[in-house]
């Protein structure tokens, strides 16, 4: 019984004692996501104007750039996935895992064999621990990427995907190097607070539609704006320094790149928001439980005390009626 | 008189948008000078370039703008770059410091990609590289 009491008492001390760890790291996840949010708005205007200008130069460059174009019969499809370095972090990892699945299994229908690429080491155990094969790992940034994480990324994909071109059946082509013909890209998509959904996306080759559609936005804001200049169905005649298509080349490499840059701020406030949820919850528990674990406790300190007295007076009971023999 | 509407943008940020004169900046080409009422252009800036804001009121503004491309609209003017800095925020002793590191470093592109961003830093800041 007095054993049973210690026991009880040192699963409260340590029960209170992870609490403390799961509250601080909701604290500190807390902090993090509105950092994280904040600098998910301080990308954005670079990443409309850098729209804005690949929209305007589609409509005078020629659109055979490598990474415009659609590639006949693409055997090899580069996925780029972004988990979270550290876990804590609730279902963050699993259901960006998931998507991924469910991406390659949708490559590999359309006879296409999936190339991983991953980001964060949660998502390299992942893929190590089930002996999958993953073309590079980049980890050590997930919680706060910065632009050249997102730049050493994307120098490796678009090099895979420009080695990609000249592959045919047998093997790689004139280069010797075996490369991608499309890329993909699996994150976790911020909403709020309380919704985080992993999505997939293809980055190359860049749909041209999708282009366009900025375009009309972009148009459709113009003519908000500047009600009046007139033209706004017209699209306005540019001059370019350099060439159009130098232009495009030296753009459109940046123009993933930004994306890639986008994706992994938006993982990591998902990341965050997810890591707070999940600490929430485990503060939740923990206190709860220490709840229930002292009560325990109180009630078996409170029968040992019972059976002391009842030992006591029957000690007493067995004494007095002793005497009483005499 | 008219003015342009110029907005500096980096990846990670605005850095700076106002009204202003004139902007010169230099791409891949050549020198170049945009006044209110230029025609619509996109440009490539060059390595290491320096872009100059004139600011209505008068002022000079110097930035530092690495991996850039240069807008004009007939809305105003947008600065796109990897990285910039604006000149008064540029700290001197540690651009010298970063460009000697980049200097010793020899001659592998990382390195001689940063001496040249740190040459550009010092030159936005009005020092000799």
């Amino acid at each position: 019984m007095a054993s049973n009491l210690r026991a009880l008492r040192r699963r409260i001390r340590s029960t209170k004692s992870t609490k403390k760890i799961f509250s601080a790291q909701e604290l500190i996840a807390g902090a993090r996501i509105v950092r994280a949010q904040a600098r998910v708005e301080a990308s954005k205007p670079y990443a409309r104007e850098i729209t804005r200008v690949l929209s305007a130069l589609a409509s005078s460059a020629s659109l055979d750039h490598p990474l415009l174009t659609e590639r006949q019969d693409a055997r090899r499809a580069a996925v780029l996935v972004i988990t979270s370095d550290r876990g804590f972090a609730g279902s963050y990892n699993v259901n960006v895992l998931r998507r991924t699945e469910e991406l390659l299994s949708l490559l590999r229908q359309e006879g296409k064999e999936p190339v991983l690429y991953v980001v964060g080491r949660k998502g390299e155990t992942y893929y190590s621990f089930r002996n999958r094969a993953v073309a590079e790992t980049f980890t050590g940034f997930s919680e706060q990427p910065g632009y050249a994480d997102a730049q050493r990324v994307g120098e490796q994909l678009i090099a895979a995907f420009t080695a990609g071109e000249d592959d045919d059946e047998t093997g790689a082509g004139a280069d010797g190097i075996l490369g991608v013909d499309e890329l993909h890209i699996v994150y976790t998509e911020f909403r709020s607070l309380l919704a985080q959904i992993p999505v997939a996306k293809r980055m190359a080759p860049l749909e041209v539609e999708e282009v366009e559609e900025f375009d009309y936005e972009r148009e459709d804001r113009d003519s908000g704006v500047t009600a009046g200049t007139g033209d706004s169905g017209v699209p306005t005649s540019y001059e370019f320094e350099p060439s159009p298509d130098a232009l495009l080349d030296a753009l459109l490499p940046k123009y993933v790149t930004t994306r890639i840059f986008a994706a992994m701020l938006e993982s990591a406030a998902s990341e965050s928001a997810s890591r707070r949820r999940a600490m929430k919850s485990a503060s939740d528990n923990a206190e709860e439980l220490a709840k229930n674990l002292s009560r325990q406790a109180n009630q078996a300190r409170q029968a040992e005390i019972t059976q002391e007295i009842s030992e006591i007076v029957g000690g007493a009971d067995a004494l007095v009626s002793a005497g009483a023999d005499d | 008189m008219a003015t342009l509407h110029v907005e500096l943008v980096a990846v990670e940020r605005m850095i700076w948008s106002g009204e202003a004169n004139m902007v010169v900046a230099r791409t891949t080409e050549g020198e170049l000078g945009v006044l209110p009422g230029h025609a619509p252009l996109l440009g490539q800036l060059a390595e290491g370039g320096i872009v100059t804001v004139r600011t209505v009121e008068g002022e000079d503004m110097v930035v530092a703008a690495h991996g850039g491309f240069l807008s004009v609209t007939d809305r105003g003017v947008s600065i796109l770059a990897e990285t910039a800095e604006i000149s008064s925020e540029i700290d001197v002793e540690r651009a010298r410091e970063a460009l000697r590191r980049a200097e010793e470093a020899g001659d592998d592109p990382d390195a001689l990609a940063a001496a040249r961003r740190a040459q550009s830093r010092l030159r936005a800041a009005g020092q000799d590289a």
